[in-house]
């Protein structure tokens, strides 16, 4: 090694300000890559204390070497170390049964209370459709066909025979295949729900349009029941899980309409940060609303078919929506909110 | 190496809590892209594992049981795969992890779990309503120009990326979440560390001002490049430039690391005066 060499090298302060902290950065960096490869709990007790220290050293260290060092590679690392450290030290730290117990104590109900006005609109709009089609097809049959497709009717159609649509009632599904038409029902109505919600991007308006189909298929469907002395039987087989059920689309349809409404008139707030928030409380809801769409499938492929007696039905239905209503609406002392 | 110089359009600031700004490198379309080919191509094969395992398990299987598994199967993985994995400590599926992309909220504060669910919640929207319009086409007694129609609207959401200049989904906009990307960069040794053999180098102040921080950069990559014919020609030129007579048994790696040395030094003693000479034609 010359002279003049060994001068410059220790004269240069960029580099003699590596040397001195170099062994913290190496350290950090160790530990976020064994955090990212196998997660927080690959860490003991004094690495998890020493993590969020090291993190705060790099980062004064990187602003620091942005003010004296011309080393690109090394404000490079020090930037891309630091950043991945500052997701670790300020990402999410709660454990995922923490996230689970707060979501059904706290956050869901919560975000369903704050749609109260978009869940009327979404109530109406599948109620006002069903009395339409229940008119219309107890006039003229023939309308029948409009609203229904009939691979869902299975036969159930304004022609069938009193016997037929009673047997139905009470034999469990017309289908061969119960268990997988029970999981095609639970498919389906998840993915119209999460659809709703979805589509409430476009302004709401596709989400009315699927609201009012499903309304429309209801209120045929009754209207084929109900002309021939049926229905109080019928009601009781489809709200046994209907309560459920419907309130669940009903609620997805909710934070549809809640995110067009927010995006069309998003008040003081610019329409990015409207859309975000009104985004939030709405996937908290349709969330919700799978899980309660998987409950009414559990009662409709198991319950149904155990319990014939119609008032036990509609003992079922009955508590079942109060259930939920209690949930969602009675008020409560909240916890630690945020 | 240089990733911060040419997508300067996809940097953004986050300021930490400490008060020191980082500056985040958004993930462009191609790499979003990418990393969502490996989740799907993941998602099929589990899918097929999955009808297999069921296959086997019951050889006198009924075709109902492959049903309820695609059907279930294909419901959970769509809906929850993506949210599984971003809930998580990493903030990344599989197939992010592997193009080093994370998820994080815009505000750069924590990234939470109903926003994770609100961004994938929207791929109903931005994947399977134009796929279902695709396969719609197939079915009988729809009307094509309808089909068509349906795809182009759906095809917009699936295009939204493009269109704007923080490369958001739907679902980033809605949730308030963008993807980053963090290259994993291994600390190399600095180049004024280096062993020079044999000659002495003696730059006078007036040759040690000809460049500025540009310049000492472009000069670190090539020294760290290190390719023989980039190291002839760059020395050549600095010393024309320099007016550096090449002294016997000189050799061109070991001038140029000599004067990257002490350009270095003398823009960074600059530096601790304030003084940031950007490039050869600034002056101070």
């Amino acid at each position: 090694m010359s002279q003049a060499q060994e001068t410059i090298s220790i004269h240069l302060r960029s580099l003699q300000f590596r040397r001195e902290r170099e062994k913290d950065w190496k350290l950090l960096q160790e530990l976020i890559e064994r955090v990212e490869k196998s997660g927080a709990k690959s860490l003991d007790d004094d690495e998890l204390i020493a993590l969020p220290l090291l993190y705060r050293t790099t980062l004064s260290s990187l602003s620091m070497a942005r003010a004296i060092s011309l080393d690109l590679d090394l404000v490079q690392y020090l930037e891309s170390l630091t950043t991945r450290a500052y997701f670790f030290v300020y990402g999410t730290r709660s454990s995922f049964m923490q996230r689970i117990s707060g979501f059904f104590a706290d956050d869901w109900p919560r975000a369903v209370r704050k749609l109260g006005v978009e869940t009327l609109v979404s109530f109406f709009a599948v109620f006002l459709a069903a009395i339409c089609a229940y008119v219309l097809v107890t006039n003229d049959p023939e309308w029948f066909s409009a609203f229904m497709a009939a691979d869902l009717s299975d036969g159930r159609n304004p022609e069938a025979s009193v016997e037929f649509l009673r047997e139905g009632l009470y034999s469990g599904s017309l289908r061969d295949g119960l268990s997988s038409f029970a999981t095609f029902l639970f498919t389906h109505n998840s993915r119209i729900a999460i659809l709703a919600f979805a589509l409430g991007f476009a302004f709401g308006l596709p989400t009315l349009f699927l609201l009012v189909t499903n309304g429309f298929m209801l209120g045929s469907f009754i209207a084929v029941y109900v002309p021939k002395g049926l229905g109080f039987e019928m009601g009781g087989w489809l709200f046994i899980h209907g309560s459920t059920e419907l309130f669940a689309i009903i609620l997805a349809g909710a934070a549809g309409f809640h995110i067009g409404w927010k995006i069309a008139f998003p008040e003081n707030l610019s329409r990015l940060q409207a859309a975000t928030e009104a985004g939030r409380t709405a996937a908290t809801v349709v969330i919700g609303v799978v899980i309660m769409l998987f409950i009414a499938g559990l009662i409709e492929g198991f319950g149904r078919q155990l319990i014939k007696d119609d008032l036990i039905r509609y003992v079922i239905a009955i508590s079942m929506l109060a259930l939920w209503l209690a949930y969602f609406y009675l008020p409560r002392k909240t916890g630690n909110q945020k | 190496m240089n990733r911060q110089t040419e997508n300067l359009h996809l940097q953004r600031e986050l300021l930490t809590p400490e008060g020191i700004p980082l500056h985040l490198q958004l993930a462009g379309a191609g790499e979003r892209a990418a990393a969502f080919l490996i989740d799907a191509f993941i998602i099929v094969l589990v899918l097929i594992i999955l009808s297999l395992a069921s296959f086997f398990a019951s050889l006198s299987t009924t075709p109902e049981i492959m049903e309820v598994v695609w059907l279930l199967g294909f419901f959970v993985l769509r809906n929850f795969y993506f949210s599984f994995f971003e809930i998580g400590a990493r903030a990344a599926t599989p197939g992010k992890r592997l193009l080093g992309l994370r998820v994080t909220a815009r505000n750069g504060g924590r990234l939470r779990a109903n926003a994770v669910i609100a961004r994938n919640a929207m791929r109903e929207l931005e994947i399977f309503l134009p796929l279902s319009f695709l396969f719609a086409s197939g079915a009988s007694g729809v009307d094509g120009w309808l089909i068509l129609l349906g795809l182009i609207w759906s095809g917009l959401f699936l295009f939204f990326p493009m269109f704007n200049r923080d490369r958001l989904r739907i679902g980033d906009f809605i949730a308030g979440t963008w993807v980053i990307q963090i290259p994993k960069i291994k600390l190399q040794t600095d180049m004024s560390d280096h062993n020079v053999s044999g000659v002495g180098f003696d730059f006078n102040s007036k040759q040690l001002s000809a460049y500025g921080i540009h310049e000492l950069q472009v000069l670190e990559k090539v020294l760290r490049l290190k390719k023989p014919e980039a190291i002839a020609s760059v020395a050549e030129r600095i010393r024309t430039k320099i007016k550096w007579i090449k002294q016997k048994k000189e050799n061109d790696l070991d001038f140029l690391n000599a004067y990257y040395s002490g350009l270095r030094k003398t823009l960074e003693s600059k530096l601790l005066f304030g003084v940031r000479r950007k490039d050869k034609y600034h002056k101070v």
